[in-house]
């Protein structure tokens, strides 16, 4: 069967020819990951485990030294592929600062489609479309530089959109936000994924976030460590901590909980199922 | 404070003026300074300041920013028609003082160059109040574009161009955070001698520097993974037109052009 994105045994390594010998950073090693078609991944791991060089390596900015990398069936090694994978697999990074080309909104999410030589009228349709799509179609003619965080980071959004993927690799997207900002994103995420099912791989710190998924992969010294439903991996808690990893605060209350000898399922990741869980405790106590 | 800076003069409106194709103004921008060079006397020189208060009127920008746009140029102004009031002999003297005198020829001159030189400065003016920097760049890249055949990267130039405008704020913003950040330090950036004044400016280059750096890879990697390729097969969403306004902008600035023509012919 054939996978959507499908990572076989890659090795991945930095070369610094700057430096005399050069120096060469391993980053991933022998990493395996496949994701299929409408999923939402969460790809969790500490400060240079190699979550952005494998996001990197899903969309041929990254070549791997050994192993295969396919974007829907397309292979990234073969350059007559680039074009054709990079429309597939947008990525949406942390800084929107720095992913923002142009001085105007409207002109800036059209910034790709003028790169794949569309039709004007088209392109028009499209940018429209794909602004209103993360709702900052009023924005349209506004400086980039005058827009909130959370504001920018979804033009940005908009500007892989524009080219209508598949899939969508955010890099951490919400790091620079605040509470609000990070919701917005979040938001607009999770309804690309639901309503017109696009294949999102999120990387992030937010353990919230990660529990939105549908899955997450845990990646660590450029392994990927654990692999499974939200439920099942944040469930380890004491697996996680080890890692240097956090749990959502709901999960770590319950495990709390558990430690202290109340019965309460180890499984809670979001907060309803924690206060149920609590109101049940309670009704019992009584 | 510094994030207040706006990058040009760009002033935003929907007068004919603001709606011309910026190929188009540019142009005829051109073709005004020309039609300046050519004016040979106060009479065509007036036909210039003519054109330039009609195409101000149009365009509703405010007199008081023309005469701000004017300040800069005060001291050039000041050394042109010194130079010409002294320096031009012939004609009858005026006024004389050891060894510098006055003439009628000496004070026509500075007039007259005194009255290009502003003309020149407002017509300019009125290309880049009308005109967003924006649309300026498209413009500039549009008309250069038979010179990609001389293997001129037109492309390449006009996308650093919009590059370059679209970060300058940006930075600006950064260099605010450092200079505050500095401060907090304990750098005085404010105080002392020059000499201490620009060692000052050191910790706040370096940093901005390595941040650009950061920057520019950033956007290098965002700008691959968006398609971009160089200028080869690229569309813009944005196509300028030419439209009857375009026609009768350019009849208009020819008649002008004539009128001044006529008027060096005709007044000696
Ligand atoms: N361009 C590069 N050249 C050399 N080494 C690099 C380069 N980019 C990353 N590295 C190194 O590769 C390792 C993995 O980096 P990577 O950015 O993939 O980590 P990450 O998991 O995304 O971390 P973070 O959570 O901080 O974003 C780090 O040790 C980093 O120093
Ligand atoms: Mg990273």
């Amino acid at each position: 069967m054939q996978y959507f994105l499908d990572a076989e045994n890659v090795n991945f390594s930095y070369m610094n020819d700057a430096e005399e010998p050069p120096v060469r950073t391993e980053v991933l090693k022998n990493v395996s990951l496949r994701v299929e078609k409408g999923e939402f991944l969460a790809v969790l791991g500490h400060n240079g485990s190699g979550k952005s060089t494998l996001a990197k390596c899903f969309n041929a900015i990254n070549l791997p030294d050994s192993g295969t990398v396919t974007v829907a069936g397309l292979r990234t090694d073969d350059e007559n592929n680039l074009l054709p994978i990079r429309r597939t697999a947008g990525m949406v990074f942390q800084n929107p600062d720095n992913q923002i080309v142009a001085t105007i909104v409207e002109e800036d999410v059209a910034f790709a489609l003028e790169n794949l030589g569309v039709e004007p009228k088209e392109i028009r349709r499209r940018v429209d479309e794909a602004l209103k799509t993360v709702g900052m179609y009023e924005y349209r003619m506004h400086a980039p530089h005058k827009l909130s965080g959370g504001q920018k980071q979804r033009v940005a959004i908009a500007g892989i959109l524009a080219m209508n993927p598949d899939c969508i690799l955010l890099d951490e997207p919400t790091a620079m936000l605040d509470p609000r900002g990070r919701k917005e994103v979040m938001d607009t995420v999770k309804r690309l994924n639901r309503e017109q099912g696009v294949t999102i791989v999120l990387i992030t710190h937010y353990m919230e976030e990660a529990a939105q998924a549908d899955r997450i992969a845990i990646i660590d010294g450029g392994e990927v460590l654990m692999d499974g439903t939200p439920k099942s991996i944040f469930s380890q808690v004491e697996t996680m901590k080890h890692l240097g990893l956090d749990v959502p605060q709901v999960t770590e209350l319950a495990w709390r909980l558990r430690k202290d000898g109340f019965d309460i399922p180890a499984d809670i990741i979001t907060e309803e199922e924690c206060v149920q869980a609590i109101a049940a405790l309670l009704e019992k106590g009584r | 404070m510094l994030k207040d800076i706006t990058l040009g003069q760009y002033l935003p409106g929907t007068s004919p003026v603001h709606k011309l194709d910026p190929r188009v103004k540019l142009v005829l921008t051109v073709e005004f300074i020309v039609m300046l060079f050519c004016a040979k006397n106060m009479w065509a020189i007036g036909v210039g300041a003519l054109f330039c208060i009609i195409s101000f009127a149009l365009s509703g920008v405010p007199a008081s920013l023309m005469v701000k746009s004017l300040k800069p140029i005060v001291p050039l102004v000041l050394i042109t028609s010194v130079l010409n009031l002294f320096f031009v002999r012939t004609g009858d003297v005026l006024w004389k003082w050891k060894v510098l005198q006055i003439t009628t020829e000496g004070r026509d001159t500075a007039l007259f160059m005194i009255a290009r030189i502003v003309l020149l400065i407002i017509g300019s003016s009125l290309l880049t109040y009308t005109t967003s920097p924006i649309d300026l760049t498209d413009a500039i890249e549009n008309l250069l574009s038979p010179l990609k055949k001389l293997k001129v990267p037109v492309h390449e130039l006009a996308m650093m161009m919009t590059i370059a405008l679209r970060f300058i704020p940006t930075l600006i913003e950064e260099t605010d955070k450092i200079m505050n950040a500095q401060k907090a330090r304990g750098s005085e950036l404010d105080t002392g001698s020059f000499a201490d004044k620009v060692r000052g400016m050191v910790p706040i280059f370096i940093p901005l520097f390595v941040s650009s750096f950061r920057r520019a890879e950033e956007l290098a990697t965002a700008m691959e993974c968006r398609c971009y390729h160089g200028g080869e097969g690229r569309t813009r969403m944005k196509q300028l037109h030419t439209t009857y306004r375009d026609l009768i902008a350019a009849i208009y600035t020819t008649l002008f052009f004539g009128g001044i023509i006529a008027l060096n012919v005709l007044i000696k």
